[in-house]
Protein backbone atom coordinates (compact mmCIF):
# COMPACT_ATOMS: atom_id res chain seq x y z
CA UNK A 1 0.00 0.00 0.00
CA UNK A 2 1.77 3.31 -1.14
CA UNK A 3 1.35 6.17 0.58
CA UNK A 4 2.30 9.70 -0.49
CA UNK A 5 4.75 11.20 2.27
CA UNK A 6 4.22 14.29 3.04
CA UNK A 7 7.18 16.77 3.58
CA UNK A 8 7.62 20.03 6.00
CA UNK A 9 7.56 21.89 3.02
CA UNK A 10 4.41 20.38 2.37
CA UNK A 11 2.87 21.56 5.60
CA UNK A 12 4.63 24.99 5.29
CA UNK A 13 2.37 25.30 2.44
CA UNK A 14 -0.57 24.30 4.36
CA UNK A 15 0.35 26.64 7.15
CA UNK A 16 -0.08 29.38 4.51
CA UNK A 17 -3.10 29.07 4.32
CA UNK A 18 -4.02 29.71 7.75
CA UNK A 19 -1.24 32.73 8.06
CA UNK A 20 -3.24 33.97 4.82
CA UNK A 21 -6.37 33.91 6.67
CA UNK A 22 -4.71 35.39 9.59
CA UNK A 23 -3.95 38.43 7.48
CA UNK A 24 -6.98 39.00 6.15
CA UNK A 25 -8.66 38.52 9.50
CA UNK A 26 -5.64 41.66 9.90
CA UNK A 27 -6.96 43.25 6.80
CA UNK A 28 -10.81 43.45 7.95
CA UNK A 29 -10.34 43.94 11.52
CA UNK A 30 -11.94 41.47 12.89
CA UNK A 31 -9.76 40.88 15.72
CA UNK A 32 -9.09 37.03 15.37
CA UNK A 33 -5.57 36.53 14.06
CA UNK A 34 -3.82 35.91 17.28
CA UNK A 35 -6.59 33.28 18.63
CA UNK A 36 -6.06 31.75 14.91
CA UNK A 37 -2.67 31.92 15.07
CA UNK A 38 -2.07 30.58 18.56
CA UNK A 39 -4.90 27.59 17.26
CA UNK A 40 -2.81 26.97 14.40
CA UNK A 41 0.54 26.83 16.42
CA UNK A 42 -0.94 24.46 18.77
CA UNK A 43 -2.48 22.20 16.53
CA UNK A 44 1.00 21.64 14.90
CA UNK A 45 3.26 21.38 18.32
CA UNK A 46 0.39 19.21 19.64
CA UNK A 47 -0.38 16.33 17.30
CA UNK A 48 3.40 16.08 16.34
CA UNK A 49 4.10 15.46 19.97
CA UNK A 50 0.93 12.77 20.04
CA UNK A 51 2.49 11.36 16.97
CA UNK A 52 5.79 10.74 18.76
CA UNK A 53 3.82 9.44 22.00
CA UNK A 54 2.20 6.84 19.53
CA UNK A 55 5.33 6.17 17.70
CA UNK A 56 6.90 5.18 21.30
CA UNK A 57 3.20 3.31 22.39
CA UNK A 58 3.29 1.19 18.97
CA UNK A 59 6.98 0.25 19.74
CA UNK A 60 6.19 -0.63 23.20
CA UNK A 61 2.51 -2.73 23.17
CA UNK A 62 1.27 -2.80 27.39
CA UNK A 63 -1.71 -2.71 28.92
CA UNK A 64 -0.06 -0.29 31.82
CA UNK A 65 1.02 2.57 29.01
CA UNK A 66 -1.93 2.37 26.90
CA UNK A 67 -4.01 2.77 30.00
CA UNK A 68 -1.74 5.55 31.16
CA UNK A 69 -2.38 7.49 28.24
CA UNK A 70 -6.07 6.83 28.01
CA UNK A 71 -6.33 8.49 31.13
CA UNK A 72 -3.89 11.43 30.46
CA UNK A 73 -7.23 11.61 27.64
CA UNK A 74 -9.98 11.42 29.93
CA UNK A 75 -8.22 13.84 32.04
CA UNK A 76 -7.96 16.44 29.33
CA UNK A 77 -11.58 15.81 27.66
CA UNK A 78 -13.10 15.64 31.32
CA UNK A 79 -11.52 19.34 31.63
CA UNK A 80 -12.59 20.41 27.91
CA UNK A 81 -15.81 19.87 28.44
CA UNK A 82 -15.88 21.69 31.78
CA UNK A 83 -14.67 24.68 30.18
CA UNK A 84 -17.38 24.21 27.67
CA UNK A 85 -19.75 25.14 30.33
CA UNK A 86 -21.42 28.40 31.30
CA UNK A 87 -22.86 27.77 34.36
CA UNK A 88 -21.12 24.92 36.21
CA UNK A 89 -20.97 22.99 39.33
CA UNK A 90 -19.19 24.34 41.70
CA UNK A 91 -16.14 22.50 43.33
CA UNK A 92 -15.30 18.77 42.34
CA UNK A 93 -18.85 18.29 41.15
CA UNK A 94 -18.21 21.10 37.97
CA UNK A 95 -14.96 18.25 36.88
CA UNK A 96 -15.96 15.38 38.36
CA UNK A 97 -19.70 14.75 36.59
CA UNK A 98 -18.49 15.21 32.80
CA UNK A 99 -15.46 12.81 33.89
CA UNK A 100 -16.85 9.84 35.72
CA UNK A 101 -19.80 9.82 32.80
CA UNK A 102 -17.89 9.98 30.04
CA UNK A 103 -15.05 7.37 32.12
CA UNK A 104 -18.19 5.31 32.33
CA UNK A 105 -19.59 5.86 28.44
CA UNK A 106 -16.40 6.16 26.53
CA UNK A 107 -14.16 3.40 28.08
CA UNK A 108 -16.80 0.45 28.26
CA UNK A 109 -17.88 1.02 24.83
CA UNK A 110 -14.48 1.13 23.93
CA UNK A 111 -13.45 -1.89 25.53
CA UNK A 112 -16.88 -3.73 24.22
CA UNK A 113 -15.70 -2.82 20.52
CA UNK A 114 -11.78 -4.17 21.23
CA UNK A 115 -12.68 -7.16 22.54
CA UNK A 116 -16.08 -8.32 20.88
CA UNK A 117 -15.86 -6.57 17.81
CA UNK A 118 -12.16 -5.67 16.32
CA UNK A 119 -11.37 -9.06 18.55
CA UNK A 120 -7.46 -8.07 17.33
CA UNK A 121 -4.86 -9.77 20.37
CA UNK A 122 -3.88 -8.65 22.26
CA UNK A 123 -7.57 -6.16 22.46
CA UNK A 124 -5.44 -3.66 23.69
CA UNK A 125 -3.68 -3.30 20.96
CA UNK A 126 -2.55 0.35 21.12
CA UNK A 127 -3.46 1.13 17.10
CA UNK A 128 -7.00 0.09 17.40
CA UNK A 129 -7.09 1.45 21.35
CA UNK A 130 -5.89 5.00 21.35
CA UNK A 131 -7.30 6.32 17.88
CA UNK A 132 -11.47 4.60 18.77
CA UNK A 133 -11.16 6.38 22.16
CA UNK A 134 -9.87 9.40 20.66
CA UNK A 135 -13.31 9.56 18.79
CA UNK A 136 -15.21 8.50 21.31
CA UNK A 137 -14.00 11.09 23.96
CA UNK A 138 -14.11 13.99 21.53
CA UNK A 139 -17.79 13.35 20.51
CA UNK A 140 -18.72 12.16 24.09
CA UNK A 141 -17.30 15.65 25.75
CA UNK A 142 -19.11 17.12 23.03
CA UNK A 143 -22.53 16.02 24.08
CA UNK A 144 -21.93 16.06 27.82
CA UNK A 145 -20.67 19.40 27.50
CA UNK A 146 -23.38 20.18 25.96
CA UNK A 147 -26.27 18.07 27.65
CA UNK A 148 -24.68 20.18 31.13
CA UNK A 149 -24.66 23.40 29.92
CA UNK A 150 -28.58 22.97 28.88
CA UNK A 151 -29.33 21.69 32.22
CA UNK A 152 -27.79 24.50 34.47
CA UNK A 153 -29.11 27.33 32.21
CA UNK A 154 -32.32 25.99 32.27
CA UNK A 155 -32.82 24.93 35.53
CA UNK A 156 -31.58 29.03 36.47
CA UNK A 157 -33.81 30.16 33.77
CA UNK A 158 -36.74 27.96 34.74
CA UNK A 159 -36.78 28.18 38.43
CA UNK A 160 -39.89 29.59 39.49
CA UNK A 161 -41.63 26.73 37.40
CA UNK A 162 -39.36 23.93 39.20
CA UNK A 163 -40.07 25.52 42.39
CA UNK A 164 -43.71 26.09 41.78
CA UNK A 165 -43.87 22.18 40.93
CA UNK A 166 -41.95 21.36 44.23
CA UNK A 167 -44.69 23.19 45.86
CA UNK A 168 -47.38 21.90 44.26
CA UNK A 169 -46.08 18.07 46.17
CA UNK A 170 -44.05 17.08 42.81
CA UNK A 171 -41.03 15.27 43.70
CA UNK A 172 -37.40 16.75 42.34
CA UNK A 173 -36.97 14.43 39.12
CA UNK A 174 -40.38 15.16 38.14
CA UNK A 175 -40.18 19.00 38.89
CA UNK A 176 -37.20 19.19 36.41
CA UNK A 177 -38.37 16.31 33.89
CA UNK A 178 -38.92 18.43 31.21
CA UNK A 179 -35.24 20.20 31.56
CA UNK A 180 -33.25 16.86 31.87
CA UNK A 181 -35.01 15.54 28.40
CA UNK A 182 -34.49 18.61 26.05
CA UNK A 183 -30.78 18.55 27.87
CA UNK A 184 -30.31 15.07 26.67
CA UNK A 185 -31.80 15.55 23.49
CA UNK A 186 -29.28 18.76 23.34
CA UNK A 187 -26.75 16.47 23.83
CA UNK A 188 -27.04 13.94 21.06
CA UNK A 189 -28.08 16.26 18.44
CA UNK A 190 -25.09 16.44 17.07
CA UNK A 191 -24.10 12.95 16.64
CA UNK A 192 -27.74 12.14 15.13
CA UNK A 193 -26.96 15.03 12.83
CA UNK A 194 -23.20 13.54 11.76
CA UNK A 195 -25.22 10.16 11.74
CA UNK A 196 -27.80 11.42 8.84
CA UNK A 197 -25.23 13.73 7.07
CA UNK A 198 -22.59 11.10 7.23
CA UNK A 199 -21.74 9.74 3.27
CA UNK A 200 -24.30 12.26 1.90
CA UNK A 201 -23.25 15.63 2.45
CA UNK A 202 -19.72 15.02 4.76
CA UNK A 203 -17.27 12.19 4.22
CA UNK A 204 -16.51 11.46 7.83
CA UNK A 205 -12.73 12.48 8.79
CA UNK A 206 -11.67 8.84 10.09
CA UNK A 207 -13.03 7.60 6.45
CA UNK A 208 -11.14 10.41 4.70
CA UNK A 209 -8.02 9.74 6.46
CA UNK A 210 -8.52 5.91 5.90
CA UNK A 211 -8.92 6.47 2.04
CA UNK A 212 -5.85 8.77 2.15
CA UNK A 213 -3.86 6.46 3.70
CA UNK A 214 -4.55 3.97 0.75
CA UNK A 215 -7.06 1.83 2.30
CA UNK A 216 -10.01 0.07 0.08
CA UNK A 217 -12.75 2.39 0.40
CA UNK A 218 -15.63 -0.38 1.51
CA UNK A 219 -12.81 -1.68 4.05
CA UNK A 220 -12.78 2.58 5.59
CA UNK A 221 -16.50 2.49 5.03
CA UNK A 222 -17.13 -0.18 7.53
CA UNK A 223 -14.80 1.15 9.96
CA UNK A 224 -16.79 4.79 9.81
CA UNK A 225 -19.57 2.85 10.20
CA UNK A 226 -18.55 0.90 13.49
CA UNK A 227 -17.34 4.08 15.17
CA UNK A 228 -20.24 5.82 14.01
CA UNK A 229 -22.85 3.40 16.23
CA UNK A 230 -19.96 3.42 18.70
CA UNK A 231 -19.96 7.20 19.02
CA UNK A 232 -23.91 7.62 18.93
CA UNK A 233 -23.78 4.82 21.83
CA UNK A 234 -21.03 6.23 23.83
CA UNK A 235 -22.38 10.09 23.71
CA UNK A 236 -25.82 9.22 24.34
CA UNK A 237 -24.60 6.93 27.76
CA UNK A 238 -22.46 9.66 28.69
CA UNK A 239 -24.64 12.13 28.15
CA UNK A 240 -27.79 10.71 30.35
CA UNK A 241 -25.30 9.83 32.88
CA UNK A 242 -23.90 13.14 32.94
CA UNK A 243 -27.64 15.09 32.87
CA UNK A 244 -29.27 12.29 35.07
CA UNK A 245 -26.16 12.89 37.55
CA UNK A 246 -26.10 16.65 37.31
CA UNK A 247 -30.05 16.86 38.01
CA UNK A 248 -29.85 15.09 40.85
CA UNK A 249 -27.28 17.42 42.04
CA UNK A 250 -29.44 20.21 41.94
CA UNK A 251 -31.32 19.38 44.58
CA UNK A 252 -30.64 18.50 48.12
CA UNK A 253 -31.25 15.56 50.68
CA UNK A 254 -34.70 17.72 51.11
CA UNK A 255 -35.18 18.25 47.41
CA UNK A 256 -34.46 21.80 47.54
CA UNK A 257 -33.31 23.42 44.34
CA UNK A 258 -29.87 24.50 45.13
CA UNK A 259 -28.84 26.78 42.71
CA UNK A 260 -26.37 28.01 44.71
CA UNK A 261 -24.37 24.95 44.30
CA UNK A 262 -23.49 26.15 40.37
CA UNK A 263 -20.83 29.16 39.26
CA UNK A 264 -21.54 31.34 36.90
CA UNK A 265 -18.53 31.24 34.67
CA UNK A 266 -19.48 34.26 32.33
CA UNK A 267 -18.30 32.42 29.33
CA UNK B 1 -62.47 16.54 52.02
CA UNK B 2 -59.82 17.05 54.56
CA UNK B 3 -61.25 16.12 57.71
CA UNK B 4 -57.97 15.75 59.44
CA UNK B 5 -56.91 19.47 58.87
CA UNK B 6 -59.39 20.30 61.59
CA UNK B 7 -56.98 20.89 64.06
CA UNK B 8 -53.95 22.06 61.75
CA UNK B 9 -51.71 24.19 63.77
CA UNK B 10 -48.84 25.17 62.65
CA UNK B 11 -45.49 25.80 64.52
CA UNK B 12 -42.07 27.49 64.30
CA UNK B 13 -39.14 26.87 66.77
CA UNK B 14 -36.49 28.90 66.81
CA UNK B 15 -37.02 28.97 62.92
CA UNK B 16 -33.51 30.13 61.03
CA UNK B 17 -32.91 31.45 57.80
CA UNK B 18 -30.22 33.42 56.25
CA UNK B 19 -30.02 36.50 58.35
CA UNK B 20 -33.89 35.66 59.99
CA UNK B 21 -34.86 34.44 63.28
CA UNK B 22 -34.77 32.79 64.92
CA UNK B 23 -38.26 32.47 64.66
CA UNK B 24 -41.04 31.23 67.80
CA UNK B 25 -44.73 31.39 66.00
CA UNK B 26 -47.73 29.77 66.99
CA UNK B 27 -50.87 29.74 64.55
CA UNK B 28 -53.94 27.76 66.08
CA UNK B 29 -56.33 26.23 63.72
CA UNK B 30 -58.21 28.76 61.45
CA UNK B 31 -55.67 31.75 62.32
CA UNK B 32 -54.37 33.75 59.87
CA UNK B 33 -51.05 35.94 60.94
CA UNK B 34 -49.99 39.03 58.59
CA UNK B 35 -46.90 39.61 57.81
CA UNK B 36 -45.94 42.94 56.95
CA UNK B 37 -42.00 44.59 57.19
CA UNK B 38 -39.68 46.43 54.84
CA UNK B 39 -38.33 45.03 51.28
CA UNK B 40 -35.68 42.60 51.70
CA UNK B 41 -36.01 42.01 55.46
CA UNK B 42 -37.27 38.61 54.66
CA UNK B 43 -40.21 37.89 54.36
CA UNK B 44 -40.72 35.52 51.71
CA UNK B 45 -37.34 33.40 52.71
CA UNK B 46 -39.35 33.19 56.09
CA UNK B 47 -42.18 31.80 53.70
CA UNK B 48 -39.90 30.29 51.21
CA UNK B 49 -37.92 28.50 54.92
CA UNK B 50 -41.26 27.37 56.30
CA UNK B 51 -42.29 25.63 52.83
CA UNK B 52 -38.52 23.70 53.00
CA UNK B 53 -37.46 25.33 49.77
CA UNK B 54 -34.50 26.96 51.67
CA UNK B 55 -31.70 25.53 54.12
CA UNK B 56 -32.97 26.44 57.53
CA UNK B 57 -32.36 25.41 61.47
CA UNK B 58 -34.90 25.14 64.08
CA UNK B 59 -38.37 23.68 62.74
CA UNK B 60 -41.78 23.99 61.88
CA UNK B 61 -44.26 21.14 62.76
CA UNK B 62 -47.58 20.82 61.30
CA UNK B 63 -50.17 18.58 63.68
CA UNK B 64 -47.52 17.40 65.12
CA UNK B 65 -45.64 16.40 62.46
CA UNK B 66 -41.77 18.12 61.86
CA UNK B 67 -40.93 19.05 58.56
CA UNK B 68 -37.97 16.88 58.68
CA UNK B 69 -39.47 14.10 59.28
CA UNK B 70 -41.59 14.33 56.81
CA UNK B 71 -41.31 13.79 52.97
CA UNK B 72 -40.44 16.81 51.49
CA UNK B 73 -43.05 16.38 48.46
CA UNK B 74 -45.65 16.12 51.27
CA UNK B 75 -44.75 18.77 53.48
CA UNK B 76 -45.07 21.17 50.47
CA UNK B 77 -48.10 19.77 49.75
CA UNK B 78 -49.73 20.22 53.13
CA UNK B 79 -48.23 23.77 53.62
CA UNK B 80 -48.94 25.19 50.41
CA UNK B 81 -46.96 28.18 49.81
CA UNK B 82 -48.11 31.39 46.91
CA UNK B 83 -45.00 33.04 45.83
CA UNK B 84 -45.48 36.44 44.54
CA UNK B 85 -44.85 35.82 41.57
CA UNK B 86 -46.63 32.62 40.00
CA UNK B 87 -45.05 30.32 37.52
CA UNK B 88 -46.49 27.97 34.71
CA UNK B 89 -44.69 25.23 32.73
CA UNK B 90 -47.86 23.56 30.48
CA UNK B 91 -49.23 25.21 27.25
CA UNK B 92 -52.83 25.61 28.74
CA UNK B 93 -54.28 26.32 31.72
CA UNK B 94 -56.09 23.49 32.26
CA UNK B 95 -53.00 20.92 32.26
CA UNK B 96 -52.16 22.40 35.76
CA UNK B 97 -55.06 21.68 37.59
CA UNK B 98 -55.28 17.93 38.72
CA UNK B 99 -58.62 18.61 40.35
CA UNK B 100 -60.29 21.83 39.40
CA UNK B 101 -63.09 23.05 41.31
CA UNK B 102 -65.22 25.22 38.98
CA UNK B 103 -67.16 26.68 41.91
CA UNK B 104 -64.13 28.61 42.87
CA UNK B 105 -62.86 29.08 39.37
CA UNK B 106 -66.31 31.12 39.18
CA UNK B 107 -66.18 32.53 42.56
CA UNK B 108 -62.52 34.59 41.38
CA UNK B 109 -64.61 35.67 38.14
CA UNK B 110 -63.41 33.25 35.40
CA UNK B 111 -65.81 31.32 33.10
CA UNK B 112 -65.16 27.42 32.90
CA UNK B 113 -63.95 27.93 29.41
CA UNK B 114 -60.83 29.36 31.37
CA UNK B 115 -58.88 26.15 31.31
CA UNK B 116 -58.35 25.92 27.50
CA UNK B 117 -56.49 29.30 27.38
CA UNK B 118 -53.00 29.32 26.58
CA UNK B 119 -50.39 30.98 29.58
CA UNK B 120 -48.98 33.24 27.24
CA UNK B 121 -52.15 34.96 26.86
CA UNK B 122 -52.84 35.60 30.75
CA UNK B 123 -52.66 38.97 32.45
CA UNK B 124 -49.99 39.54 35.38
CA UNK B 125 -53.29 39.79 37.87
CA UNK B 126 -55.06 36.20 35.93
CA UNK B 127 -51.62 34.43 36.43
CA UNK B 128 -51.74 35.49 40.62
CA UNK B 129 -55.49 34.69 40.62
CA UNK B 130 -55.31 31.02 39.14
CA UNK B 131 -52.29 30.62 40.80
CA UNK B 132 -54.00 30.59 44.08
CA UNK B 133 -56.75 28.42 42.38
CA UNK B 134 -53.87 26.14 41.34
CA UNK B 135 -52.57 26.05 44.55
CA UNK B 136 -56.17 25.86 46.68
CA UNK B 137 -57.27 22.85 43.99
CA UNK B 138 -54.36 20.95 45.59
CA UNK B 139 -55.89 21.07 49.15
CA UNK B 140 -52.93 22.60 51.70
CA UNK B 141 -53.99 22.21 55.51
CA UNK B 142 -51.77 25.51 56.07
CA UNK B 143 -51.22 28.46 53.45
CA UNK B 144 -48.43 30.56 53.03
CA UNK B 145 -49.24 33.66 51.28
CA UNK B 146 -46.81 36.12 49.63
CA UNK B 147 -48.97 39.23 48.53
CA UNK B 148 -51.35 37.09 46.83
CA UNK B 149 -53.59 40.09 45.78
CA UNK B 150 -50.36 42.48 44.98
CA UNK B 151 -51.46 43.35 41.38
CA UNK B 152 -55.14 43.09 41.66
CA UNK B 153 -57.46 45.41 41.25
CA UNK B 154 -60.36 46.00 44.20
CA UNK B 155 -63.04 44.01 42.57
CA UNK B 156 -60.36 41.21 42.40
CA UNK B 157 -58.82 41.80 45.77
CA UNK B 158 -62.27 41.42 47.44
CA UNK B 159 -62.81 37.94 45.84
CA UNK B 160 -59.42 36.88 46.82
CA UNK B 161 -60.03 37.42 50.15
CA UNK B 162 -63.31 36.20 50.07
CA UNK B 163 -61.92 32.94 48.71
CA UNK B 164 -59.26 33.05 51.33
CA UNK B 165 -61.32 33.31 54.14
CA UNK B 166 -63.85 30.73 52.85
CA UNK B 167 -61.05 27.85 52.55
CA UNK B 168 -59.54 28.79 55.85
CA UNK B 169 -62.82 28.47 57.74
CA UNK B 170 -63.83 25.21 55.95
CA UNK B 171 -60.29 23.61 56.34
CA UNK B 172 -59.32 25.33 59.87
CA UNK B 173 -56.37 26.16 57.92
CA UNK B 174 -53.54 28.48 59.83
CA UNK B 175 -52.36 31.34 57.51
CA UNK B 176 -49.25 33.36 57.24
CA UNK B 177 -49.84 35.98 55.20
CA UNK B 178 -47.62 38.55 53.71
CA UNK B 179 -48.85 42.14 53.02
CA UNK B 180 -48.00 45.73 52.51
CA UNK B 181 -51.68 46.87 52.68
CA UNK B 182 -52.75 48.19 55.81
CA UNK B 183 -56.62 48.18 55.33
CA UNK B 184 -56.18 44.52 54.09
CA UNK B 185 -54.30 43.42 57.46
CA UNK B 186 -57.61 45.11 58.88
CA UNK B 187 -60.25 43.31 56.94
CA UNK B 188 -57.97 39.74 57.32
CA UNK B 189 -55.94 39.77 60.04
CA UNK B 190 -56.16 38.15 63.80
CA UNK B 191 -52.77 38.88 64.54
CA UNK B 192 -50.02 40.94 62.30
CA UNK B 193 -46.23 40.25 63.02
CA UNK B 194 -43.55 42.79 61.88
CA UNK B 195 -40.51 41.63 60.60
CA UNK B 196 -37.46 43.80 60.65
CA UNK B 197 -33.27 43.51 60.58
CA UNK B 198 -34.25 39.47 60.49
CA UNK B 199 -36.28 40.20 64.27
CA UNK B 200 -40.14 39.11 64.05
CA UNK B 201 -42.14 41.09 66.65
CA UNK B 202 -45.46 41.80 67.32
CA UNK B 203 -47.09 44.87 65.29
Amino acid sequence: MHIQQLSSLDLGIAALLVIALAGLSLALRLGIERRLLIAGARTAVQLTLIGLVLKALFANVALVWVALMAFVMLAAAGREATARQRLRFAGFWGYGLGTLSMFISSFSVTVFALIAIISHHPWYEPQYAIPLLGMMLGNTMNGVALGLDRLTLSAREQRGAIEARLMLGHQAHEAVRTITRDAMRVGLVPIMNAMAAAGIISLPGMMTGQILAGAAPVEAVKYQILIMFMIAAGTGFATLAAVSLGSRRLFDERQRLRLDRLKDTGD
Amino acid sequence: MHSEATLSRLTLHALTVRHVGPVDLDIAPGECVCLSGPSGAGKSLLLRAVADLEPHTGSAVLDGQTCHDAKPYLWRRWVGLLPAESAWWCETVGEHFEHPREDWFQALGFAPAVSEWTIARLSTGERQRLGLLRLLCNGPRALLLDEPTASLDPTAVRQVEHLIGEYRREHACPILWVTHDPAQIERVADRTLLIEDGRVEPA
